[in-house]
C-alpha cells in the first residue's frame, strides 16, 4: 500500500566502518533520548573517565547518559543542539584514553549470556541503551512488556530504506555475529520464539551475510523485503513482516511485536556483554558531491563540524543543507557546532541544486499524495483543510495516523510542502484534544 | 560561515511536475492530430492551431490583466485545452474563427473563472465545446465529408458529410462504415474523435507514463458496451450493435482524454470506476433517448459535477483501523 521509489544514492556503502578520532573537547546533551532529560551527577572540574555515568535516569522515560571521553568536566551548562535548540549539556575537556576497568575492550567475541530476562533488562537500563533507528525510545522500556500484553515476535529492522545511509548497512558486513548474539539476548529478554529481520532486497550482500550467520543461532530469521520506501516504518515492517496492523494510536506491543533497529542489537550485545554504555554510533559522512565518502564509529558528543573537517576538510561551495538522517525524513541542521546524540545515523550533504525546493503551483488534484500515502489518508484534503483552519476535521480524517514518512510532498507535481502543513495540523489537533481533557 | 538552508523534511523530490504531466498528455494528442490531418485535410491543423494559440492567448490575458498574477502558460494546461476543445469540433472553414469563441469560453469560464487550474470543476475543453453546440448548432453540426488519405482539396466545406450517429438517426444502421473503417477514423465526426486507432495509441502512452489509470477509460467504454450491448440484443432494429456505439462519436476520445482528466475525475480508483461507470451510462441513455445524437460531453460534464461528492464517499482504505 502507498509508498514511493526515490533514487538510493547509497554511495557510501563500499567504505568500511573507521574509528574516529577523540576530538579535543566533547558536549553531552542530557536529552539524547525520548522523554525527560537526565540529571546531571558530575560537577565542574570533575574527573571523568570513558564510559563512566555522568547524567542519571531520574524519571520514567529516560535514559542515562554516560561520558563519552575521559578527561575533565569544564562546565555544565545549556547548549544549541544542531537544531538550534537550548538543551542542558555537559561539556568534556578530553585528556588521554583512560576507559572503566569494567568495559571489556578485548575484540573477542562473547558468546554465552547466562542473565534472566529481567537482568537483561535492567543491564540495558544501565547501560542508557536507546532505539538507534531514529526515535531513541529508552531500551529497559521497550524489552519491560506491560502487564497483560505479550510478545509474540522480535522484529529487527534493518531495512535501511532511507536512500544514502549506510551505516545498517556496513553494521551487518562488518558485525553479524555480534549482532546475532545481540538479537538472541533480546529474544530471551521477550521470551519470544522467532526473531525476525527484516532487510529490503536492493542489498544482497547484507542478506547474504546475514543469513549465514543466523544459521548458526536459534530462532533467527532474515526475511527480504519489497524494495520500497518506507519499508523501514515501523508500522509497515510489521505488516510485511507479520501480516498485522498496528491501529490509530496504538503500540507494536498491542499487536504482540518489539521492533528493534539493527544497530541497536549491535549497541545491545556490547552493553550486556562487554559492559559497554551507549557512547558511540555508527555514523554515515555521505554526499553526492562529496570527495569522499565514509562510515564512522563516533563518540556521542563529538561537533558536527569536527567530523565533516576531518573526513572532508571542509563542506563544498555549493552545499546547500546538511541533514542529520536521510533524505525523506532527516533533519536539516542550522548550527554544525552542535555536537552529535545517541542515535544520530549521518552527515548527509545536499547540494544546492536538490536543496531548493521547486516552486509550489496550484493542486491538480492528480491524487499522488494519496496514492503514495502509506497510511492510506489524503493529504491534499488535509492541506485544503489545515490552510483554512479546520483542525478538527483533519483530526476526523485521521490526521495522527500520519508518519511523516514524507511520500506526499516527494510525489506532489504541484510541488505543495503537505508534509509542512500536516505537520501544523497534527500540532494543533493534539491541542484541541489535550484541551478537551482538561 | 555559509548559511545553510533548513526546511522539514523531505528534502529530495521526485522529479514530477505539472508542466512535465500536461506536456505529456499534449504528446499523446498527437497521433489523433496528425490521422485527423490526413482523413480532413489542413483545416484539422488550421483549427487545432487557432484554437490554442486562442488558448493560451486568453490564459496569458486574463493572468495579465484581471488576475494579475504570473503567468503559467508554460505548464502546457492551456495548450491541452485548446487542443480537446479543437479536436471536439468539424473540421469546417466556419470553425476557424468559432473555435476562437470557445477558446475564450474554456479558458475564461471553464478554467480561470474559477482560479486557474486544478481549481475548476467542469473540463474547460467541454465547457467551451457545449457552449459551442448549443451557440453555433448548424455549423457545429455541419461535418465535412472524410477524404482519402491524401485530401484533394484544402477547404472541405462544398461536401457535407454526416457523422455515422447522424445516419443512423436518418437511415438506419444499413448506410453505416465498416468496423475496421470507424476503427482507424474512416468516418464523418468531430475531427479529433474519428480515430480510436490514434486515441488509443496516446492512452497507452499516458498508461506507460502513469499519467492516466485504467480505470476510468475501462469503466466508461465497458459500460456503454455492456448497456448498448443489452439494448441490442433486447431490440436489434432500434439499437445501435455494441462495437458501433464505442467506435463511433467520442466515447473513445472522451474515455481516454477527457474523463480521465485529473482535476476534474475522482482520486481514488473506486471513485474513477463510479465516475467511468456513471459516464458511460449517461452517455448511452443521452444518445438514445436525448434530443442530440451525441451525449459524450454532457455525460462527463455532469459526472464532473459529483466529482466532489465521490471524492467523499470514496475514501482511500485506511493502513490503521
Amino acid at each position: 500500500m502507498g509508498g514511493v521509489h526515490p533514487h538510493d544514492n547509497k554511495i557510501s556503502t563500499e567504505a568500511a566502518i573507521e574509528q574516529f578520532p577523540v576530538p579535543a573537547q566533547v558536549v553531552v546533551l542530557m536529552n539524547q533520548h525520548l522523554g525527560a532529560p537526565a540529571t546531571p551527577i558530575v560537577a565542574k572540574g570533575d574527573k571523568v573517565k570513558v564510559g563512566q555515568l555522568i547524567g542519571e535516569a531520574q524519571a520514567f522515560m529516560c535514559a542515562n547518559v554516560h561520558s563519552p571521553v575521559s578527561g575533565t568536566v569544564s562546565k555544565i551548562d545549556i547548549c544549541k543542539d544542531p537544531f538550534g535548540l537550548a538543551k542542558p549539556a555537559i561539556y568534556i575537556d578530553v585528556e588521554g584514553d583512560e576507559w572503566m576497568e569494567t568495559i571489556d575492550r578485548t575484540p573477542d567475541i562473547k558468546r554465552e549470556c547466562n542473565l534472566e530476562p529481567k537482568q537483561i533488562v535492567d543491564k540495558l537500563k544501565e547501560m542508557g541503551i536507546v532505539g538507534l533507528g531514529g526515535a531513541t525510545f529508552p531500551a529497559h522500556i521497550k524489552y519491560s512488556v506491560p502487564e497483560g500484553k505479550k510478545a509474540e515476535y522480535l522484529i529487527i529492522n534493518a531495512v535501511e530504506c532511507e536512500p544514502y545511509l549506510t551505516s545498517d548497512h556496513r553494521v551487518m558486513l562488518e558485525h553479524a555475529e555480534e549482532i546475532c548474539i545481540g538479537i538472541s539476548i533480546l529474544r530471551k529478554a521477550l521470551g519470544v520464539p522467532n526473531a525476525y529481520i527484516g532487510i529490503e532486497n536492493n542489498k544482497p550482500e547484507p542478506i547474504r551475510v546475514m543469513r549465514e550467520m543466523a544459521a548458526k543461532f536459534e530462532g533467527i530469521i532474515v526475511e527480504p523485503l519489497k524494495l520500497k520506501y518506507p519499508q523501514g516504518a515501523e508500522k509497515q515492517l510489521i505488516n510485511a513482516i507479520t501480516g498485522r496492523r498496528v491501529p490509530s494510536g496504538k503500540l507494536p506491543i498491542d499487536v504482540g511485536c518489539v521492533v528493534s533497529n539493527v544497530g541497536t542489537t549491535f549497541a545491545v550485545y556490547e552493553a550486556i556483554q562487554k559492559n559497554k554504555p551507549l557512547i558511540e554510533n555508527i555514523l554515515t559522512v555521505t554526499g553526492k558531491k562529496l570527495p569522499s565518502q565514509h562510515n564512522y564509529q563516533v563518540r556521542i558528543g563529538v561537533s558536527y563540524n569536527d567530523i565533516i573537517k576531518h573526513s572532508i576538510g571542509e563542506l563544498p561551495e555549493t552545499t546547500g543543507k546538511v541533514i542529520s538522517g536521510g533524505p525523506m525524513m532527516g533533519k536539516a541542521m542550522c548550527n554544525l557546532d552542535g555536537p552529535t546524540v545517541k542515535g544520530a545515523s549521518s552527515v548527509l550533504v545536499i547540494d544546492e541544486s536538490e536543496a531548493v525546493r521547486a516552486k509550489e503551483s496550484n493542486c491538480i488534484r492528480c491524487g499522488k499524495c494519496m496514492h503514495a500515502c502509506p497510511m492510506g489518508l489524503e493529504p491534499y484534503l488535509f492541506s485544503a483543510l489545515i490552510k483554512n483552519g479546520r483542525y478538527e476535521e483533519a483530526g476526523a480524517h485521521n490526521i495522527l495516523d500520519c508518519i511523516e514518512c514524507g511520500c506526499c510532498f516527494f510525489s506532489c507535481p504541484a510541488n505543495k510542502p503537505l508534509l509542512d502543513e500536516v505537520r501544523l495540523g497534527k500540532n494543533k489537533y493534539r491541542g484541541i484534544l489535550a484541551a478537551k481533557k482538561k | 560561515m555559509k548559511l545553510l538552508n533548513i526546511s522539514g523534511s523531505p528534502h529530495v523530490h521526485s522529479d514530477e511536475s505539472t508542466k512535465r504531466i500536461m506536456w505529456r498528455v499534449n504528446m499523446a494528442l498527437i497521433p489523433a492530430l496528425i490521422v485527423a490531418t490526413l482523413y480532413f485535410g489542413v483545416n484539422a491543423l488550421l483549427v487545432s492551431i487557432i484554437s490554442v494559440a486562442a488558448c493560451v492567448l486568453f490564459q496569458w490575458l486574463i493572468e495579465k490583466f484581471i488576475m494579475k498574477v504570473p503567468t503559467t502558460i508554460s505548464d502546457g494546461s492551456a495548450v491541452v485545452t485548446g487542443l480537446l476543445l479543437a479536436f471536439n469540433v468539424p473540421a469546417t472553414a466556419s470553425m476557424l474563427w468559432i473555435v476562437v469563441i470557445g477558446a475564450l469560453v474554456a479558458i475564461g469560464l471553464g478554467k480561470m473563472a474559477f482560479g486557474g487550474l486544478g481549481k475548476n470543476p467542469f473540463n474547460p475543453a467541454l465547457v467551451g465545446r457545449v457552449f459551442l453546440l448549443i451557440s453555433f448548432p448548424v455549423q457545429m453540426t455541419t461535418w465535412p465529408k472524410v477524404g482519402g488519405i491524401f485530401p484533394t482539396r484544402l477547404f472541405t466545406d462544398a461536401d457535407s458529410g454526416a457523422t455515422p450517429l447522424g445516419i443512423i438517426k436518418e437511415h438506419g444502421t444499413e448506410a453505416l462504415p465498416q468496423a475496421w473503417e470507424m476503427f482507424v477514423g474512416h468516418m464523418g465526426g468531430s475531427f479529433g474523435e474519428v480515430s480510436a486507432l490514434a486515441i488509443l495509441i496516446g492512452a497507452i502512452y499516458l498508461l506507460c507514463r502513469k499519467i492516466i489509470t485504467w480505470h476510468i477509460p475501462v469503466a466508461f467504454i465497458g459500460t456503454a458496451f455492456v448497456f448498448s450491448g443489452i439494448l441490442y440484443l433486447c431490440n436489434g432494429e432500434q439499437f445501435i450493435d455494441p462495437v458501433t456505439t464505442i467506435l463511433t462519436g467520442g466515447i473513445m476520445l472522451g474515455a481516454c482524454f477527457m474523463a480521465t482528466d485529473m482535476v476534474t475525475s475522482p482520486m481514488s480508483k473506486v471513485g474513477q470506476l463510479i465516475f467511468g461507470f456513471g459516464c458511460g451510462l449517461l452517455t448511452i441513455i443521452i444518445r438514445n433517448w436525448g434530443a442530440y445524437p451525441e451525449g459524450v460531453s454532457f455525460a462527463i460534464l455532469l459526472m464532473n459535477s459529483v466529482t466532489p461528492l465521490i471524492n467523499r464517499w470514496c475514501k482511500p482504505a485506511r493502513f490503521a483501523k
